[in-house]
């Protein structure tokens, strides 16, 4: 083995404090979350008492935005990908013109984009009160995520020729496009899924203005609680999303790699 | 063209059993123009008798793929062209339905299936009961001699390995025709050799009907029963082998087969004569302002009364068997002219030589075409 020169230990040291100064902020807000007192300190004692309360105040936003951040995905799904199929298998100007203008829900600022919305549909009286609105402005901002990803991905694998070869050996359209098309684009409608999902959960901007009363997701419900409770509370909520968030991604990176491990296992 | 739309009958699942008898394929006044308004393809008039295997050859541009698509279906032709198989309009039928074995030089074998999940893939669209399926696929992997490669994963396959699962793939289906674009071009040139003794054996075994696409004049010479070379869009010749080389019908045809060579000069009582020497050439066009032959109907030969040329060395090869010699005569490019080995070469010797009777070509077309 290599001795490890200093300029090794300057680096680690470098990295680790980075590392520090961002996570320690996250660390001490979930801290504070569980602590009876911050303003005394840790020395006052845990208790889960801001955590129940949370859970009692504000269970609806949470399951709210778990309700919204799936129905998002589904949607980006049924549009993003046969949209991301279009734009591959396109080869004109317009279809690369599309494609660079997928980026603008991204660019323009949220609150834009949800002031165009509330000025288009905010008089459509049930629409504007029913979460389907916030849904609209999720699937607005996460949609180019999915295409996107998804269009890289098609980019990637000669999906002509692929698709040629299946069509010559007798397959239809349905056939190719689900037996062939899809699994092979697994791997971007994965990572576009997880990126639409935890988008969607956070998201803030728009649904901030988007919501109401009755229609509050949990970024809306934190910044409601660290308005106006206590400052556990709040840190207690930032520690029920990450409990919630943290698997959430967990699972979906390990739905993203687990057949592949068993596919290859036996075989090997 | 009103009078598409005549299918021909298709038997389904019970004909996948038994051997189909190969089809001809006709194609007539099959153009194409893409959208942009490149015409790929002048009107085109050919026929590929049942059985054989028809080589388009040309340089990259030249049209040939995009008729081996026309013959697919993967392209409609320009309004007014027709594909026919055995007679049958198939213009208007979809390459689904075709039912025609495609390889690609990219292989496009699916990545999400494993070598079997590949073969039986066209078994599966039919409908294809899973007993005889998995026969079917057995059979097929016996016959490339891949079985060991079953359940490997595609980006587990060599290139080679892969243009093997690519053939058994389209084969499985029993297909009416097999279309072959380019499919050696990826393999490295000791495979390339190899997998084309192995196809050639394939296709005579099988008698499939045989359209195969390449570049490289080596392989159209060892697989065609007869050669389409292409230039520009259109068909320069149309021949065997034999005929395409010996007697190339155009200057395009002449280099483009095998290495020819080129020497400038006239006419002068039976006699072709050069800056080099004077070469014998008793029924000589009139009108010759250049002499073409090929580099083994050259000798080297002691100066003096046999030699017709003279000339100096550029560059000398020693290939083993034999070398090859770069031969400055004069004006142009040097001449190839091969030589025994026994006797070696350096740059700068000067050299006679002697060329065969009825070494020199003439061409039926020697004016050349220039893409009007």
């Amino acid at each position: 083995m290599k001795r490890r020169g200093a300029l090794f230990w300057l680096q680690l040291g470098f990295t680790l404090f980075v590392c520090a100064f961002l996570i320690v902020p996250v660390i001490l807000s979930m801290l504070a979350g569980v602590t009876v007192n911050y303003q005394t300190g840790i020395e006052s004692g845990f208790t889960f008492r801001w955590v129940i309360q949370v859970w009692e105040g504000y269970r609806d936003t949470i399951y709210r935005s778990i309700g919204i951040s799936l129905a998002c995905l589904a949607v980006t799904l049924v549009l993003g990908v046969p949209a991301a199929y279009v734009l591959a298998r396109a080869q004109s100007g317009f279809a690369r013109a599309i494609e660079e203008l997928l980026v603008m829900p991204v660019a323009v600022p949220g609150l834009a984009t949800a002031l165009a919305l509330i000025v288009a549909y905010g008089t459509w009286g049930e629409f504007r009160t029913s979460w389907t609105f916030i849904l609209v402005g999720h699937v607005l901002f996460t949609l180019p995520f999915m295409v996107r990803s998804v269009l890289a991905v098609m980019n990637a694998i000669d999906l002509k020729t692929l698709e040629e070869g299946a069509a010559s050996l007798g397959a239809s359209f349905g056939q190719r496009f689900f037996q062939v098309i899809l699994p092979n684009c697994r791997s971007g409608i994965l990572a576009g899924a997880l990126m639409v999902v935890t988008l969607s959960m956070g998201e803030f901007n728009m649904t901030w203005l988007l919501h109401t009363p009755f229609t509050k997701t949990l970024p809306v419900g934190l910044a409601d609680a660290y308005a106006s409770l206590r400052l556990e509370v709040g840190s207690a909520y930032t520690l029920v999303f990450f409990v919630m968030i943290v698997p959430l991604l967990v699972a979906i990176q390990w739905a993203a790699r687990a057949p592949r491990q068993a596919k290859a296992a036996p075989r090997a | 063209m009103g009078g598409a739309g005549a299918a021909p009958s298709e038997g389904g699942a019970t004909r996948m059993s038994e051997g189909l008898k190969p089809v001809s394929i006709r194609l007539e006044g099959c153009a194409k123009t893409f959208a942009d308004g490149t015409r790929a393809l002048e009107p085109l008039d050919l026929e590929i008798p049942a059985g054989q295997t028809v080589v388009f050859l040309g340089p990259s541009g030249c049209g040939k793929t995009t008729t081996l698509r026309i013959v697919a279906g993967l392209e409609a032709p320009d309004p007014g062209g027709r594909v026919l198989f055995d007679g049958a309009d198939v213009t208007a039928l979809a390459v689904e339905k075709r039912r025609v074995g495609l390889v690609f030089q990219s292989y496009a074998l699916f990545p999400n299936m494993d070598v079997r999940g590949n073969v039986a893939y066209g078994l599966r669209v039919r409908g294809m009961e899973r007993r005889a399926r998995e026969a079917r696929v057995d059979e097929m992997l016996a016959m490339m001699r891949i079985e060991p490669l079953a359940h490997r994963r595609i980006d587990q396959l060599s290139g080679g390995q892969r243009q093997r699962v690519a053939l058994a793939r389209a084969l499985a289906v029993r297909p009416r025709a097999l279309l072959l674009d380019e499919p050696l071009t990826a393999l490295d040139a000791k495979l390339r050799d190899a997998l084309r003794v192995e196809i050639d054996a394939l296709l005579r075994r099988l008698g499939i009907t045989t359209v195969y696409v390449t570049h490289d004049q080596a392989e159209a010479m060892a697989l065609g029963d007869r050669i389409v070379v292409m230039e520009h869009g259109r068909v320069a010749q149309s021949g065997t082998p034999r005929q395409i080389y010996e007697a190339p019908a155009t200057r395009f045809v002449a280099e483009f087969i095998g290495t020819m060579n080129r020497l400038a000069g006239k006419v002068e009582a039976g006699r072709f004569v050069t800056a080099a020497g004077a070469i014998p050439w008793p029924d000589a066009p009139p009108d010759a302002r250049e002499a073409l032959f090929r580099p083994e109907s050259v000798r080297v030969a002691e100066a003096g009364a046999e030699a017709h040329l003279m000339g100096e060395v550029v560059s000398a090869f020693f290939l083993g068997d034999r070398m090859r010699l770069f031969v400055s005569a004069g004006d142009g490019t040097p001449l190839v002219v091969e030589a025994a080995a026994r006797k070696s070469f350096a740059r700068g010797d000067k050299v006679g030589l002697a060329l065969d009777p009825g070494a020199l070509m003439k061409l039926k077309d020697p004016t050349p075409k220039d893409g009007a």
